[in-house]
């Protein structure tokens, strides 16, 4: 297995507040990798860095090394845009944009030059039907994005994400905002989406790392506990801690 | 206990409050339905295709107000022109840019502190930085009008701005869009509600505005095309209102220009009241 996204000694600060220890984590191309531990174990926010959504936020300080693809996210020469090009996100509550279903998917598309009207449609095509809500929508593309219902809207923001051909997706609890069936559709999609994509997504769902992950890592008060092959950690946890978590002794 | 009446004394007691506070909202309505009933049973009479459609004449002594409609026009579009792009700018900035709350907060504070301001020392201090260099005209006006009005357009501008889901940011940002084309595509159409609500409330400003209009741009009733009316010295309708009455002892044609002002100011407020209800709609559809 090969990595594309390895962390190293990576430590982040908000203000004061430490909130990841000296992460060390590799990312294995074209699989699942589950982030799983309690609220506030640092999950999301290590989620955020490998986009460098953090970014965004002021008083963040990160220190240590990650690499994508074997280049240093924080290097100078690195186009924040062109990395976030490539590891694409998926949020935890859907967040279509206020457009129609076409725009939002053409919205990437767009930002990165695509002008052609025959080259947009074929591409929204494509992120619609590998998103797999395309025959949902195919007759209402002109319609506002948020008539759609919240497990379409998910998956809409999938396709949005798809549109800019990333080789990362980031998942930031994609379901847990949505119902049981649309739960089980976005895991299926996911499922699908590991052939071609690197998918890293953080969960709180036990059952479902265990459904979807290849790779499971615990986190608990901003370290990586352990990780591994989620069977692995599942059945045969390392850390007394992992084994109290996953059997649900807390959390 | 809940089958108890309430004791007498109780009962007096939210009686006689109940009828301090009808009174008190009877007699709110009933001042404002006077003064505009007033007004407009004063001068409605007076307003005529004659007084809308003509210029004055000292050498007639025929009275019309058309250059002081064509006045108010230019100065509102003039002012709106210049106001918009700095006040909008300056919100995007403010909410989307900058990086120190201390000077947001700071730059906020002095902009409610300016929108308190009387408005007479606006027009003292545009009579000394626009009227003393470019002369008494209207564009002069039409700048002191601006320095008035640009608080409000920037804080409408910034309300708005801030009710736009950071989500939506955030969506953007994760498919690589750089930050001003978050601001282009994502944020600005969000507020744009905020914006034309800015708009209106400062047309309803310049209509109304008299005192920093006095020293900045002048009384003349001449007729001009929008260009040349800029560079020319011209008085705005509530300007006309105060030099017919107070200076001509025009009564009639005083409360005319009067009565024309309320209507606006009614279909001004209504206008924004339409454009709240319209985005609100279309943002819950």
């Amino acid at each position: 297995m090969t990595s594309i996204i390895t962390v190293k000694d990576m430590c982040l600060w908000y203000g004061a507040h430490q909130a990841l220890h000296h992460i060390g984590i590799e990312i294995p191309e074209k699989s699942i990798t589950a982030l799983i531990g309690p609220s506030g174990c640092g999950k999301s926010t290590l989620l955020k860095t490998l986009n460098r959504m953090n970014d965004l936020i002021p008083d963040v300080k990160i220190t240590g090394d990650i690499r994508y693809d074997g280049t240093d996210i924080f290097s100078r020469e690195v186009d924040v845009n062109q990395l976030r090009k490539e590891v694409g996100m998926v949020f935890q509550k859907p967040n279509p944009f206020p457009m129609s279903i076409y725009d939002n998917v053409a919205y990437g598309p767009r930002v990165h030059g695509v002008t052609g009207r025959a080259r947009l449609d074929e591409i929204v095509e494509r992120a619609l039907r590998g998103a797999a809500i395309w025959d949902e929508v195919k007759d209402r593309l002109r319609k506002n994005a948020l008539g759609l219902s919240g497990g379409q809207q998910q998956r809409l923001c999938i396709a949005r994400a798809l549109a800019v051909e990333p080789r990362v997706l980031l998942m930031d609890e994609p379901t847990s905002a949505l119902d049981p069936i649309s739960t089980s559709r976005i895991e299926e999609l996911a499922m699908e989406l590991k052939e071609k994509y690197t998918i890293v997504m953080v969960t709180h769902n036990m059952q479902q790392a265990v459904r979807v992950s290849d790779y499971t890592a615990f986190f608990l008060l901003g370290e990586l506990v352990e990780c591994g092959q989620t069977d692995d950690i599942f059945s045969q946890p390392r850390d007394k801690r992992t084994e109290d978590y996953i059997t649900g002794r807390f959390g | 206990m809940l089958r108890q009446p309430l004791s007498a004394k109780r009962k007096h007691y939210e009686r006689l409050w109940k009828a301090v506070m009808r009174l008190s909202v009877g007699l709110t309505a009933a001042l404002v339905l006077l003064l505009l009933a007033y007004v407009l049973a004063k001068g409605a009479p007076h307003i005529t295709w004659g007084l809308l459609s003509t210029r004055p004449s000292y050498l007639t002594g025929k009275i019309g107000i058309l250059p002081d409609i064509l006045n108010t026009l230019y100065i509102i579009i003039a002012t709106l022109l210049l106001v918009l792009p700095l006040g909008v700018g300056a919100a995007i900035y403010l909410t989307e840019y900058a990086a120190s709350k201390r000077v947001v907060s700071v730059i906020e504070y002095a902009a409610e502190t300016l929108s308190g301001i009387p408005s007479i020392i606006y027009g003292l201090v545009g009579m000394l930085l626009f009227s003393n260099n470019m002369g008494t005209c209207l564009l002069a006006g039409a700048l002191t009008l601006v320095i008035m009005n640009l608080p409000t357009i920037m804080r409408a501008t910034q309300e708005s701005l801030k009710t736009v889901p950071q989500s939506y940011r955030e969506g953007a940002f994760s498919l690589g869009a750089g930050k001003w084309r978050v601001v282009r595509t994502v944020v600005l159409p969000g507020c744009v509600d905020g914006i034309v609500t800015g708009c209106i409330l400062s047309v309803g400003r310049i209509l109304g505005e008299s005192a920093a209009l006095l020293y900045t741009a002048g009384f003349a009733h001449a007729l001009y095309g929008m260009l040349d009316g800029l560079a020319a010295p011209g008085a705005t309708l509530t300007v006309a209102l105060y030099v017919y009455a107070k200076e001509q002892g025009e009564f009639n044609v005083a409360f005319a220009i009067a009565a024309i002002l309320m209507v606006l100011t009614v279909l001004v407020n209504f206008a924004a009241a339409l454009v709240q209800k319209y985005f609100t709609k279309r943002r819950s559809a």
